[in-house]
């Protein structure tokens, strides 16, 4: 009873103490209920995120780092990371440079119909990569609306690398232009337009003044861009024609060995795609860590 | 024209910038996307009829929607306890099971297929525990499940936890003050402030279950009318060329996730 009402109890001070207690009963969760939530989000996380990341690492690694290196270094898997590096080469810069700019539209100016082109940018989110993939097949392939005029100009898509890089720029599209549209939106365009006014000319303000403040954010949307573009599997699956040491991209590749019971091989070849990812999820935090501590520098 | 549609501003490259990204969006997205609607619209509707309705095809819709139904109710009860325990408490490590959450969406799908069914698998590290109560989870509908949350783990934390970090928390101390308990508190005031935030989250994770493929038909097995989704079914024809097939199931799907993104856009901005 003393504890919940202490201006009832003695006069001493230590008596006035509990009522804090009691304050934090009705502020917070008991400590066996927090212990209790702790685990039970330990528990899921690490059925569903860390088991499934160790058994790739594991199993690709089981064998010892010969057999991980061989399995690497082999021809279709080295064709099928060669491709791979390619399709990223091509398609990364072309949706850095397409982010880029749709930000800059979109965050520097106002104009009709600006929802709609956000929500354009957002739509290969919305939609299937195997749809994405049946699109093109659709428009493109030999059967398809422009299959007969590209045959008769010895031109290939489906089945080929340029059909693999079109469905990956589609499902990529929108990363590094979500990630920019939002910081850009946020900083403003106070300090483009003094330095406009100082007498810089447009692309001047751009690299000198906007760039620094966008880097980060534009590190971290191209970076996640490249795991996507890297690990696209649904849409290449339907565009590619699995073709062996030729249109396998390294997700392609890893379904190949999984299905020929090659499950060390196909690990390996995981363990790559695995580790790009646990590159990408570090960037991301330490992009969040700088941001932060700007945040809080402002702040004091 | 493009000067009346705009406010005046001194920075420059409105047009360039504006014509390029519309350029761009409308060869790679607008024009494909119409390509197949169009495409669609050509079938005679007793072929897309026959397409959408086949048995097989219907075995797989029930499949996926129920699946990434349960799914995305898995991730909305623990989506919403790991966005709590993230923003309200300290434990050792924190720092990077934060960031851990992030990882379905930068592991390609396909070596996340092949790593859940290797544990899920009868021989599995888990499945063989399961295994001696008589519990499957490899090649079943479970199995699905278990890749569908996988999948669609990120979407609810990372919606909460924002909402959860600018929640104020003077109105849990008011509602302290005037002698409610904890659990009444985070029932009456927390919870309402959440749900915007938690419907965002599952709806869209239901969205991105319903068009999974990679980390999905590895651990289903792909059992005709058991464990076969509506994706796996579109690649299927369009292997066989059966493009208007494929079309049709394709353009159903697609409806019914734009109808799904409506939906989700409405409550956002209400």
């Amino acid at each position: 009873m003393t504890t919940l009402n202490p201006a009832l109890g003695s006069s001493s001070p230590a008596q006035t103490r509990p009522s804090a207690h009691a304050w934090h009963r009705a502020t917070e969760e008991p400590a066996w209920l927090r212990r209790t939530l702790i685990g039970i989000a330990l528990t899921f996380l690490t059925i569903f995120l860390v088991l499934p990341l160790t058994v790739v690492l594991y199993s690709a690694f089981e064998q010892g780092l010969r057999v991980w290196y061989e399995a690497i270094v082999e021809p279709d898997a080295a064709a099928a990371i060669r491709l791979t590096l390619l399709v990223v080469l091509v398609v990364v810069p072309v949706n850095l440079v397409f982010g880029v700019v749709a930000a800059w539209a979109i965050a520097k100016f106002e104009f009709r119909g600006k929802s709609l082109l956000i929500t354009l940018i957002d739509l290969p989110f919305a939609i299937s990569p195997v749809v994405v993939g049946l699109i093109f097949v659709i428009l493109l392939g030999s059967q398809g609306w422009l299959g007969p005029w590209l045959a008769s100009n010895e031109m290939r898509i489906i089945f080929a690398v340029p059909g693999i890089m079109l469905v990956i720029a589609f499902g990529t599209l929108p990363f590094v232009a979500r990630e920019l549209i939002p910081l850009m939106q946020q900083q403003g365009k106070e300090e483009e337009e003094s330095s406009l006014t100082l007498g810089a000319n447009g692309w001047q303000t751009f690299w000198r003044v906007t760039l620094p403040n966008i880097k980060w954010g534009l590190i971290y949307g191209v970076i996640l861009c490249n795991a996507r573009a890297m690990g696209e599997f649904g849409a290449v699956a339907v565009v590619s024609g699995r073709i062996r040491g030729e249109t396998n991209t390294m997700p392609l590749h890893i379904e190949v060995l999984y299905n020929e019971y090659m499950f060390t091989a196909a690990f390996a070849v995981s363990s790559l795609l695995a580790a790009l990812a646990l590159v990408t999820i570090a960037v991301k935090s330490f992009v969040e860590w700088r941001e932060e501590r700007a945040r809080t520098a402002q702040q004091n | 024209m493009a000067i009346a549609l705009r406010q005046p501003s001194v920075i420059p490259g409105f047009g360039i910038t504006l014509g390029f990204t519309i350029f761009y969006l409308g060869l790679l997205i607008v024009i494909p996307i119409a390509g197949l609607l169009l495409y669609t619209l050509q079938m005679s509707w007793d072929d897309f009829w026959r397409a959408v309705s086949d048995r097989q095809v219907v075995a797989s819709y029930k499949l996926s929607f129920g699946a990434s139904l349960i799914a995305a109710l898995i991730n909305l009860v623990f989506g919403a306890i790991v966005a709590w325990v993230l923003v309200r408490y300290r434990f050792t490590g924190k720092r990077i099971v934060d960031a851990l959450v992030d990882l379905p969406f930068a592991m390609p799908t396909a070596v996340a297929g092949i790593a859940l069914v290797t544990l899920y698998a009868s021989t599995g590290w888990v499945g063989q525990y399961l295994n001696v109560y008589g519990i499957r989870i490899a090649y079943t509908q479970i199995g699905v499940i278990v890749a569908l949350t996988y999948i669609g783990l990120p979407f609810v934390v990372r919606t909460v936890q924002p909402v959860l970090e600018d929640l104020d928390k003077e109105a849990e101390e008011a509602s302290a003050i005037m002698g409610a308990n904890r659990f009444t508190t985070i029932r009456r005031v927390i919870l309402p402030a959440l749900l915007p935030a938690l419907l965002t989250g599952f709806a869209l994770a239901f969205a991105r279950a319903l068009g999974e493929y990679g980390s999905v038909i590895f651990i289903s097995g792909n059992l005709p009318f058991r464990t076969e989704i509506t994706p796996l079914l579109i690649v299927a024809k369009a292997e066989q060329f059966d493009y208007a097939g494929a079309a049709a199931i394709a353009a159903f799907l697609l409806l019914l996730l734009i109808n799904g993104l409506q939906w989700w856009a409405s409550r956002r901005y209400r």
